[in-house]
């Protein structure tokens, strides 16, 4: 099958490879854990462990465009500021 | 309040095909855009990687903190005008009889004519030399014109919207206020409210959900609106009426510049996904704020 009209890269696929992977321990955490943990956090509504990953995840997107905006190209310390982000919602929100 | 153990997974096959169709039609599209998002074309399925320059330059360029600016501010003029008018005229509906029916009928009208028709019906109401409003304010010596003044562009847009979308808010509060028993305002008589007291304290926390819906509905619509602007005034006078929607369009297919386009639509898409996680967490803790008729948690 010819994908070349997806204009693959190889970060892009590993990006996309990432997020699936993720999404994967999400349900086999879910699997041995069911129900989603759900808590009520600094947010003071309740949410499930799904509820903070897709926060996480969005959350992230808006951290590495404020980054590139006002920091500059370079995204691997704004990566790190994602990782820092993620931690602090799972643990907290 | 605890969420139930999952009891029988196999109703997740059921869903199989839903998502199937939704990669299709949603994911890998996504993918290819996130992908055109990184590098830049020249035709020929020829690409050539730029990181993440593309999305620092739509960042930082003023053209699209305008087009974002112009697109916030009429999401919030159309919430301003279409919400509260909406509501009023739910409540002025008459609620039975054949009255009943006919208001409906005619609200629903509308929302039944396809976007690019609703543009095109504006675009001739408001000509100056052929059009009933056009040529009307003109008889009256008010100076309009849409297609060379700002403010009137501005207003024919708002018009031709709220004209469009008020319905959709009246039929959604419409349905929240007949759903609302009868001895909550028998109740209410007796206790001597007043027409405003019985709005605040018994129509409103009714319908509040339904308005939610309708306040999602209509901001997700206006904020991506393109089909109208574009027939009506093309993003003019100058860049006057370009909301996000239509510069996007010109960037791809008018410029061709198919990498930044990609950059801007991700960044479009994740304004888009923040209001709707914002909506939706208010929904879902109104849901489990309001007490249950059937009794307590099972």
């Amino acid at each position: 099958m010819d994908l070349s009209w997806m204009a693959w890269t190889q970060p892009t696929a590993i990006f996309f490879a990432v997020i699936a992977s993720l999404l994967l321990t999400m349900s086999i955490w879910e699997y041995f854990s069911p129900g989603g943990g759900p808590r009520l956090g600094i947010l003071r509504f309740e949410t499930t462990r799904g509820d903070r990953f897709f926060v996480s995840l969005l959350g992230s997107a808006f951290i590495c465009m404020a980054w590139l905006t006002l920091v500059g190209l370079n995204l691997w310390w704004g990566l790190a500021a994602c990782l820092v982000y993620t931690l602090l919602v799972f643990r907290f929100v | 309040m605890s969420i139930q153990k999952a009891q029988n997974n196999k109703a997740w096959f059921m869903v199989l095909p839903v998502l199937i169709l939704v990669a299709i039609s949603a994911i890998i599209p996504l993918m290819t855009v996130v992908n055109y998002s990184v590098q830049d074309t020249f035709g020929n399925n020829e690409f050539f990687w730029v990181g993440t320059e593309w999305f620092q330059e739509i960042l930082s360029s003023e053209r699209f903190h305008n087009a974002l600016l112009r697109t916030l501010l009429f999401s919030g003029l159309i919430l301003a005008i279409e919400i509260p008018l909406g509501i009023l005229i739910a409540l002025a509906m008459p609620k039975r009889g054949w009255g009943a029916s006919v208001c409906l009928v005619l609200m629903a009208l509308p929302l039944l004519i396809p976007w690019n028709v609703v543009g095109t019906i504006w675009q001739v109401f408001g000509r100056v030399d052929i059009g009933l409003l056009g040529h009307g304010l003109a008889s009256l010596g008010i100076d309009y014109n849409y297609t060379q003044n700002n403010l009137d562009a501005w207003l024919t847009l708002i018009l031709m919207d709220v004209w469009h979308w008020t319905s959709l808010v009246v039929l959604l509060c419409y349905s929240g206020l007949v759903s609302i028993p009868e001895v909550y305002y028998q109740a209410a008589r007796i206790d001597g409210a007043t027409r405003w007291a019985v709005f605040r304290f018994i129509q409103l926390p009714k319908i509040k959900r339904v308005l939610l819906i309708a306040v999602l509905l209509r901001f997700m619509d206006s904020f991506m609106i393109y089909t109208e602007p574009f027939v009506v005034t093309g993003g003019g006078p100058g860049n006057i009426t370009t909301f996000l929607s239509i510069d996007l369009v010109q960037m791809a297919v008018g410029q061709f510049d198919l990498g930044p386009a990609a950059a801007m639509s991700l960044i479009y898409f994740l304004i888009i996904l923040l209001v709707c996680w914002v909506f939706y967490t208010v929904m879902t803790s109104y849901d489990n704020d309001e007490p249950t008729s059937g009794g307590g948690p099972q």
